[in-house]
């Protein structure tokens, strides 16, 4: 049923659809609307059985997940940031335990400096850590891959981490067609564990292994890992024929079929994008776009195929690999390797920055007019003047002070400019 | 698509505005979108709310920098912040003042916008009157309805009913309507004049 | 007071099977229908308390809910001695997750139980001194402040052991370990440092806190029976020797986990809500030397001249414990009852073994006719 509520409302909504039996969260913003509703919602019974675990740090919220789920409880938790890291060793062992846990990650800036906008760092963090990575451009999605991923999660004995940008949309009212609680469980059936911990027969879970098996034990999970780009397709097959529409999957391109610029990013910035290539089609340039819904593993064919009739790649990253570059860029750069694209690494929104359409359109000009190298990373929106003034005092001074503190004195930021 | 941006201070419901203003045009069968800039809580700090309002399916998420329509709920915002940033000379102003513009010193300024477009409206009064205490997002919102055509006096009210059950969504409704009842009333004297 | 009413040390062993005792009051140890919960061939070295402590607890948690618990582990000795991959020593479901999680994984476990209905399965959770005081503190704290229904234990060998001996927030002042080495002004583990968990659990006013040791099983057996009576947090510090950590014999394991408590060092006692509600009193009192000149983690205490103004400081702080757990029996004075030899090995009743009482009856007369005195 349509409504109009905030991001977080609906996917609370979602969650305590998909029958979490154990709930184990710690708050950080942009998380908390999110798990104060599931927290409201155990509470009055709605979701029931339910225990909802008030842990003391994001380490335990992961760690309580990993001990209701290896005992064979559907368990759910949400975190966002510094949060993510806080769990970063748990992340792995959930995985490396093969552990179905479903977890919303309200993507949201790394600090130092603390920041608590969006942007795709902490996902990017972790990207390695063997959890699925699943990207919502939309609210809607949000809510869609919840359901979904309590499937592949299960289904692949694997964890799932569904992001969507926080305050961008978990804070933002829009129209959700909310599912009925009948569709969800006719799509997900209760939780049947591969392994549990259980008297009636006992097992022994997490020993340590040595050189002589640990190899295969981590093929094994990069290989299960991988049958995730077949499963997802399926899963989100399934999905439409229940739900009536289309959503998730691996990847969704934009007017791409004559596109000879493809513009290339994840989750919600896609929306903008796609009101800029509409502007720039009627001017009668052939540009598209690529949205990347699952990030990990990497549909490496799906983003080939995708890409390379372009001429021009535009890759659009909230986040990058200090020191080295692109992320995703780098990811699409393997993915065209042999092809004759030339591929832009454009790194943009970091920290909550606005990305505008003005500067979007200007973006997608430049590269056109060939004025964007496509060596390096480029800053979308950099205040060169503020970088440069920086290096000097860098340069020139013995003690010239922290950057931080520096370029906010030097901008005069007041909280209330609306950008 | 018609943009909304609202301007106040932390602790004036500028959030819930702008969630309410997306739920009326909702309710009215349009798509509508409502977020605001975020700060670390804090009451009395500058905030922003935005609310897009379209016919068919929103995509663009950026802030609002070419609004349609400006409410501001806090006039010592004035001097201070830039509100009208990006405003058409075609647009809609609604500043929450028992102050006249041209007593606020910005006569001239609004001068450039269409008259029947520009009020100032006593809402902290009318809403110390009708809901005992000085949040005026409501009764902004009632002006606005009756200011610009974009979103009806009854969907504004249905909004505020929904997420103030019973007494409290009573006051609000009443709030509103009055303070609609002021604009129109006030526009049609201009007309008049 | 002590579990085991028995009088004196009849059977020349005071561990388990003492065939005199009823069966009820025999250790569970002595039973042929033991769980056996941490099964013969894990890896652990001669003589390692950790084990024992293991055993004993898990068999009686067993015994006490009809062999319906779930083990999470911290990482440690206990974890990697048990599990040699692709080998397990467990015969209960049991999960190592992390170091510093057992608390937390717990609380999971059994918010899962709850959720599906479960709850006549019990949750234990398990951990080395490292894992419980230092790195598992937080998940600690915060599983005994829900009050989650989790039984934790700590197996207290004062140590990183299974990283090499490092010094751990339960490492008591003065002893040496890989890095407080007796060396420089201060010799081994400072003082004014370390944490008191036991105390620190009753300050969360949970159900139940107790601290026991190897030496007597009985007792610790008891106390895990007790425990798994109660829902809701639960907290039981076992002391374990580690013989190859501290440089001690493997055969006298025991010995200084029965010397720890009748020195004072260790204060055995049962906590409810907060408040003290049992403490088990020293039987003869010995000065803390008895304990300390038997492990080599002490020996720069001893050689190349005794550190008198140390061992006085530990003295003191054994004088302590007795003073605030009041752990001396009323007839005891504050006086030694004389010097404790040097026995060691030489009888198995050790130092500080008390003759046995003129008893009449049967059984007394029986044991005079077969094994004399024992001194």
């Amino acid at each position: 049923m349509l409504e109009q509520l905030e991001g977080s409302q609906a996917v609370a909504r979602a969650v305590g659809m998909c029958r979490p039996q154990v709930i184990a969260a710690y708050p950080i913003s942009p998380q908390t609307h999110i798990v104060e509703a599931l927290s409201d919602m155990v509470l009055t019974g709605d979701i029931d059985p339910c225990e909802y675990l008030m842990v003391e740090s994001e380490f335990a919220a992961m760690s309580a997940c990993i001990g209701a789920c290896a005992a064979g409880a559907r368990t759910y938790t949400a975190t966002a940031s510094q949060g993510l890291l806080f769990m970063a060793e748990a992340l792995y062992n959930a995985s490396g335990l093969g552990l179905p846990i479903v977890m919303t990650l309200a993507n949201r800036a790394i600090g130092a400096p603390i920041n608590i906008w969006n942007d795709h760092s902490d996902s990017m963090s972790q990207r390695d850590s063997g959890w699925i990575q699943l990207f919502a451009e939309t609210n809607q999605e949000a809510v869609d891959l919840h359901i979904q991923a309590y499937c592949l999660a299960e289904e692949l004995s694997l964890p799932v981490m569904v992001c969507m940008d926080g305050f961008i949309l978990t804070h933002a009212f829009e129209q959700v067609d909310l599912p009925t609680q009948e569709q969800v469980d006719s799509f997900l059936p209760p939780f049947e564990p591969r392994q549990m911990l259980d008297p009636a027969e006992p097992m022994t879970i997490g020993a340590m292994v040595g050189p002589e098996a640990f190899t295969e034990v981590k093929y094994l999970m990069h290989a299960k890992q991988l049958q995730a780009l077949d499963a997802i397709p399926e899963i989100t097959a399934d999905f439409t024929g229940i739900f009536g529409r289309e959503s998730g999957g691996l990847v969704r391109g934009y007017r791409l079929e004559d596109a000879e610029t493809v513009v290339v990013a994840l989750g919600s910035v896609l929306g903008t994008i796609e009101d800029v290539i509409d502007e720039l089609r009627e001017q009668g340039v052939k540009i598209g776009a690529l949205s990347i819904k699952c990030f990990r593993p990497w549909p490496i064919d799906e983003v080939r195929e995708a890409l390379e009739g372009a001429e021009r790649v535009v890759v659009i990253e909230k986040a990058f690999a200090v020191g080295a570059g692109g992320i995703v860029g780098q990811n699409v750069r393997l993915a065209l390797s042999g092809c004759e694209s030339t591929v832009y690494d454009i790194v943009a929104g970091l920290g909550g920055r606005p990305i505008t359409r003005k500067s979007l359109g200007t973006l997608f000009e430049d590269v056109l007019e060939g004025r964007i190298e496509p060596t390096g990373l480029h800053f979308l929106d950099l205040k060169k003047d503020v970088v440069e003034r920086e290096i000097s005092r860098m340069e020139h001074g013995k003690k010239p002070g922290p950057h931080a503190e520096n370029i906010l004195r030097d901008i005069g930021t007041v909280a209330s400019d609306s950008h | 698509m018609f943009q909304v941006r609202i301007h106040g201070r932390g602790g004036q419901g500028v959030v819930t505005a702008s969630e309410l203003l997306s739920v009326a045009a909702f309710d009215e069968g349009k798509h509508a979108q409502a977020f605001p800039t975020f700060g670390s809580e804090r009451t009395g700090a500058p905030v922003v709310s935005f609310c897009r309002i379209d016919d068919r399916e929103i995509r663009t998420r950026e802030p609002i920098s070419q609004p349609d329509a400006v409410i501001i709920q806090d006039p010592t915002l004035l001097h201070q912040v830039d509100l009208f940033g990006g405003l058409d000379p075609d647009g809609y102003i609604l500043l929450n003042s028992e102050r006249g513009f041209d007593e606020l010193d910005i006569g001239e300024f609004i001068a450039g916008f269409r008259p029947e477009r520009v009020r100032t409206m006593p809402a902290t009064a009318i809403a110390r009157e009708h809901l005992g205490r000085p949040m005026p997002n409501s009764v902004l919102l009632g002006g606005f309805a009756g200011l610009c055509d974009v979103i009806g006096l009854d969907a504004v009210t249905q909004a505020l009913r929904d997420r103030f059950p019973g007494k409290v969504g009573d006051m609000n409704t009443t709030a509103a309507t009055v303070a609609c009842e002021f604009i129109q009333a006030s526009l049609s004297e201009s007309a008049h004049a | 007071m002590a579990e085991q009413q028995i009088k004196g040390y009849q059977t020349g062993t005071f561990v388990v099977g003492n065939r005199l005792l009823d069966p009820e009051q025999r250790s569970i140890q002595a039973r042929t229908e033991r769980s056996n919960t941490l099964t013969s061939g894990h890896r652990a070295c001669q003589g390692c308390g950790e084990a024992l402590g293991a055993r004993y607890t898990l068999d009686a948690a067993m015994r006490a809910t009809d062999g319906k618990v779930v083990a999470c582990n911290a990482t440690g000795c206990l974890e990697v001695f048990s599990t040699p991959y692709p080998e397990s020593s467990w015969q209960l479901p049991w999960i190592h997750s992390l170091f510093g999680n057992a608390p937390a994984v717990a609380a999971g476990v059994a918010a899962a139980l709850k959720a599906k209905g479960r709850e006549d399965i019990r949750v234990v959770g398990q951990a080395g001194d490292g894992g419980t005081v230092d790195i598992g503190f937080a998940c600690l704290s915060g599983m005994f402040e829900r009050n989650d229904d989790v039984l934790f234990v700590c197996y207290d060998n004062e140590g990183y052991m299974n990283t090499g001996v490092q010094r751990s927030g339960a490492t008591p002042p003065a002893a040496r370990t890989a890095n407080t080495k007796p060396v420089g002004q201060e010799p081994g583990n400072v003082f004014g440092q370390g944490k008191n968990v036991p105390m620190i659990a009753m300050a969360h006013e949970i159900p139940y806190v107790a601290t026991a040791t190897v030496a007597e099983p009985r007792d610790l057996e008891r106390k895990v029976e007790r425990a798994m009576e109660i829902r809701g947090a639960r907290y039981i510090h076992v002391f374990v020797p580690c013989p190859l950590g501290w440089g001690a014999a493997s055969k006298d394991t025991i010995r200084l986990a029965r010397l720890v408590k009748e020195t004072g060092i260790f204060p055995v006692f049962e906590a409810e809500e907060g408040e003290v509600t049992g403490v088990s009193k020293i039987r003869r009192r010995v000065a803390v030397t008895e304990y300390l000149k038997l492990q080599r983690r002490y020996a720069h205490l001893f050689k190349p001249e005794v550190n008198t103004e140390v061992i006085a400081r530990l003295q003191a702080g054994a004088d302590r414990n007795i003073r605030r757990f009041d752990l001396l029996a009323d007839d005891e004075g504050a006086e030694f009852p004389g010097e404790a030899t040097d026995q060691a090995g030489e009888s198995e009743s050790g130092p500080g073994t008390p003759p046995i009482p003129e008893a009449d009856g049967q059984t007394a007369g029986m044991l005079r006719d077969t094994h004399g005195n024992p001194r």
